[in-house]
């Protein structure tokens, strides 16, 4: 946990993330999303209730096909895009890589990000593609 | 429902994701994702690029306590936040703005209607009914304003904006928008600065209104 935040209030923070994954577990889905992004989303929620003191506004959640049947291979792709996004951040400059991780962990402002151009975005672009075709997928099944 | 063709800027999106979007924002930006799938999915990119950098970022130890602290606290009781639904044109994180109510509007003069959602030094938002075919008043703003349409649909000096569309107007943007024919246009608008009216009188009224 950087950011600046004090030992006491970042172990808080850890605390207050491993309690909200142990009773949301159920809700976790591996076809959207990677045990890791699931964490990250959690963990950056849990640390602006703790730091800002007000709950981050969310997104709805997406209502899934009861019926719908484990699907191993998308399971297995996002797998490997995740992999691969951790293989781009590790090829990165020093100093593009600090930029990144400076980025994801909350320590730029908004407009700072805007600047930015370092992004991997290329990785993130086939991401979103592997992601739309599974959502389009879903959304049929619920229609 | 129309497609939505003015999506939530990407690296808005990662400063969303990221926690770094101020509060009237991310309303914004977590109503428009409910609305749009290809910002949703784009969203989902981001967190999981979050993910990456989280597995990859140095560790920091915990003190040795934390885990019998964190064992003992597994079994406390625990009542999840309830879910805020959407309802009609309101998406999930508009009708938890408004404490799943319907909008308490207040009139602006020239049938012009807002309800206050949230207004504080980050900034503020609040939801905007202009009838069809008028215009709200000529401004522009000291900082970044954010407009999502959630009825009806506006033009402006740059472009046309329907149910869904999201408008980012910077402060270089001095812009009148017009409600579209048929339906009133109701949209969800934040701020990080109060607006600037051009002309005189709004802008005497702005401290009353707080527009």
């Amino acid at each position: 946990m950087r950011s600046g935040t004090s030992g006491h209030q970042a172990e808080e923070i850890v605390q207050e993330v491993m309690l909200t994954v142990w009773r949301k577990a159920a809700m976790f889905d591996p076809h959207r999303a990677q045990v890791s992004a699931w964490i990250y989303q959690i963990a950056r929620n849990r640390q602006i209730d703790i730091l800002r003191k007000e709950r981050r506004p969310e997104p709805e959640e997406l209502i899934e096909d009861p019926g719908a049947e484990p699907d191993a291979s998308q399971i297995l792709a996002l797998e490997q895009e995740s992999t691969e996004l951790k293989n781009a951040l590790s090829r990165l400059s020093g100093e593009q890589r600090e930029m990144i991780e400076k980025a994801y962990l909350g320590e730029l402002s908004h407009q700072e990000i805007s600047t930015q151009t370092g992004l991997p975005l290329g990785t993130i672009k086939s991401r979103i593609r592997l992601g739309l075709e599974r959502l389009r997928h879903e959304l049929k099944g619920i229609r | 429902m129309s497609a939505i063709t003015h999506h939530t800027p990407d690296a808005m999106l990662a400063a969303y994701a990221a926690g770094s979007l101020p509060q009237p924002f991310a309303l914004v930006v977590a109503s428009h994702v409910s609305l749009c799938v290809h910002c949703r999915v784009a969203l989902e990119a981001h967190q999981s690029a979050g993910g990456a950098v989280l597995e990859t970022v140095d560790q920091v130890a915990v003190s040795g306590n934390l885990k019998a602290d964190l064992l003992a606290r597994l079994d406390t009781p625990f009542t999840p936040q309830p879910v805020v639904k959407r309802s009609g044109i309101f998406p999930g994180p508009v009708m938890e703005a408004m404490k799943g109510r319907a909008p308490r509007w207040k009139a602006l003069g020239a049938g012009v209607r807002q309800d206050i959602l949230m207004a504080s030094n980050a900034g503020s938002v609040r939801l905007l009914y202009i009838p069809a075919g008028q215009a709200v008043p000529d401004h522009s703003h000291g900082g970044l304003e954010l407009t999502l349409v959630l009825q009806g649909s506006f033009t402006d000096e740059t472009g046309s904006f329907g149910v869904g569309d999201l408008e980012v107007a910077d402060e270089d943007l001095d812009h009148t928008p017009v409600a579209g024919p048929g339906e009133a246009c109701i949209c969800l608008a934040a701020t990080d600065a109060p607006l600037r009216f051009n002309s005189l009188i709004p802008r005497l009224l702005q401290p009353l209104f707080r527009i």
